[in-house]
């Protein structure tokens, strides 16, 4: 699947509460996901999943967004701790790495 | 009939203070009407009228912490003590990095850039991993620009592209490009056409009169058909298969983008961040800059942090470039990849680093956080955050906008003042930055490193 990370309001405001507080934590945390896919790969709202690729992996938990909000096989994250762990660092020479649309593989955390 | 001045002096009591026209510094649309109620005796700011969702957070929770001014390897310690340690770590490195400058004031920058090339290090902001790959396009395609004013006065076809402003700037829609009613723009909202172009369906997508869902990964190749369809170019026919839009859809948005009296293209991450990275950003404005062969047409990126464009602008009239800037000669290079700051971490280049109102570890790439965590690393921040928690010099400052006065510019290059509301125990980063930089001067006074490189000829008479 391919993961997209981005801003949201809830990530907005508890980046400014602070960043090692548990509202932050908890919503850079939380993948949101097509509901298709998660019933494809047996997934219920508030399960624990391991998203990880070459880079490296994060342990997050997912929720279903609206049927048309996220194309099929597309993942939503806001930024945070999690998603740095599956970037990977190179840029082409731009000093920018790829930092939405990455590939991940998943899996359920039982 | 009581003025609205009069109310509000009316309900200022002896332990409440209004401030009208503060600024709100959170992101880049850096909205400049914000009527502050702060309470002396909490030392809070307890309302802020006008503010959106992220302004109310940002005022409501940067209240003075009862944290150490300094600490050192997580030890608080005396201002003095951090300020000898910070210069004996960025005098003693042989390839420092400073890194951030979005979320503080120019003046602050000013200092950043000054230090970065009295130590012959490299300086680079958080545009590098925002809209660095924008900067390269602009260097590479140039800028059909406006102000937000001018968009509020006189677009009326308002194209977003890969961004989500309702959600990571609320006030975008409703004090600049959507909502406002301006001077050409009598009815607000009703003379707009709206455009969203995204992959995904977000809160935005409510905001718009078209939406168009591109398919992932293919934005590079969506405007480039649009380039086609202006200059009156035929499309394959399996441009729907490659891009997710069909062709009437691409037609009719041509037709409107030419039809209209002032358009505008607002870019985000969506862009930047993804394959393509320079290629979409310049794309974009080529598109823009073609359309001005039929009507007036604009291109602008959506910037994030409050003074990220203060730290393009500061960083360019400094050095030429903006960012991604080395002085290790002596005198600035720039080389997006080589002097942006996640290649050199990832690559283990920097050997020390000072991070200015910045949380890299939270935020970049795994290989480039491992390597912070083996040098000796610098923060500047009002919180505490992953960064300062890793660093061996960890500074509180008082926050830009709330506790500081200075200068910061709005996402289209426009300079605003600050108007401080409440005092901090903590210093500004600018205070901090020049006492670093004046005891790094003693020091390299005293004790010149073998082989070091060249004294730096930029700044010798301003800055020094």
């Amino acid at each position: 699947l391919i993961l997209i990370p981005g801003r949201s309001s809830k990530q907005g405001t508890s980046l400014t509460k602070g960043k090692l507080e548990s509202e932050y934590l908890e919503v850079t945390s939380t993948l949101e996901m097509n509901p298709d896919d998660m019933a494809r790969l047996g997934l219920r709202d508030g399960d624990r999943v391991r998203l990880s690729n070459a880079s490296g992996e994060a342990i997050v938990v997912c929720k279903g967004q609206k049927p048309d909000a996220l194309p099929a096989g597309f993942m939503f994250i806001a930024y945070g701790p999690p998603s740095s762990q599956l970037m990977d660092a190179d840029t082409a020479s731009t000093g920018m790495p790829i930092s939405k649309q990455i590939p991940v593989t998943i899996e359920k955390v039982q | 009939v009581k003025t609205k001045d009069a109310v509000m002096s009316a309900s200022e009591t002896e332990h409440t203070k209004i401030v009208e026209h503060a600024t709100c510094t959170f992101c880049g649309c850096v909205c400049d009407d914000m009527d502050l109620t702060v309470d002396l005796r909490a030392k809070r700011i307890t309302k802020a009228r006008n503010a959106c969702v992220l302004g109310r957070a940002w005022f409501a929770e940067h209240t003075v912490e009862d944290r150490p001014v300094a600490m050192i390897d997580g030890t608080p310690c005396g201002l003095d003590q951090a300020i000898e340690e910070a210069a004996r770590i960025l005098t003693g490195a042989r390839f420092p990095v400073i890194y951030g400058l979005s979320d503080t004031t120019c003046e602050a920058q000013r200092v950043a850039v000054a230090l970065g090339d009295l130590i012959n290090g490299n300086v680079d902001t958080t545009t590098s991993v925002c809209h660095g790959p924008s900067g390269i396009a602009f260097q590479g395609v140039g800028e059909s620009t406006a102000t937000l004013g001018e968009i509020k006065n006189r677009a009326d076809l308002v194209i977003y592209w890969g961004g989500n402003p309702a959600e990571s700037h609320p006030r975008h829609f409703t004090r600049y490009a959507v909502t406002p009613k301006g001077m050409y723009i009598p009815n607000g909202r009703k003379d707009r056409t709206v455009v969203l172009v995204d992959i995904r369906a977000t809160p935005s997508s409510n905001a718009a009169d078209i939406l168009i869902r591109v398919k992932p990964g293919r934005d590079f190749e969506l405007l480039w058909a649009l380039r086609a369809l202006v200059k009156g170019r035929r499309l394959a026919p399996d441009i729907e298969t490659r891009t997710g839009v069909d062709l009437a859809t691409l037609e009719d948005l041509v037709d409107r983008m030419k039809r209209c009296r002032y358009g505008v293209l607002f870019f985000g991450m969506g862009l930047t961040m993804t394959r393509g990275r320079h290629f979409n950003s310049g794309a974009v404005l080529a598109l823009a800059t073609d359309l001005n062969e039929f009507t007036h047409f604009v291109a602008k990126p959506v910037r994030g942090h409050g003074n990220v464009t203060g730290a393009d602008n500061v960083v360019s009239w400094q050095t030429g470039y903006p960012f991604g800037v080395n002085f290790s000669r002596g005198f600035p290079r720039f080389n997006p990849g080589e002097f942006t700051t996640v290649d050199l971490l990832a690559r283990g280049d920097a050997d020390a680093a000072l991070f200015l109102a910045t949380d890299p570890a939270a935020n970049f790439p795994k290989r480039a956080i491992e390597h912070m965590r083996s040098i000796p690393v610098i923060t500047l921040d009002p919180k505490e955050t992953a960064t300062s928690r890793l660093a061996r010099v960890a500074f509180a400052t008082a926050t830009y906008g709330i506790n500081t006065a200075g200068t910061v510019y709005r996402m289209d290059d426009v300079p605003i003042t600050l108007r401080p509301v409440l005092d901090s125990p903590y210093p500004d980063d600018e205070t901090i930055l020049r006492r670093i930089k004046d005891r790094v001067t003693e020091l390299r006074a005293r004790r010149p490193a073998a082989g070091a490189p060249p004294p730096s000829r930029m700044f010798d008479s301003r800055l020094r």
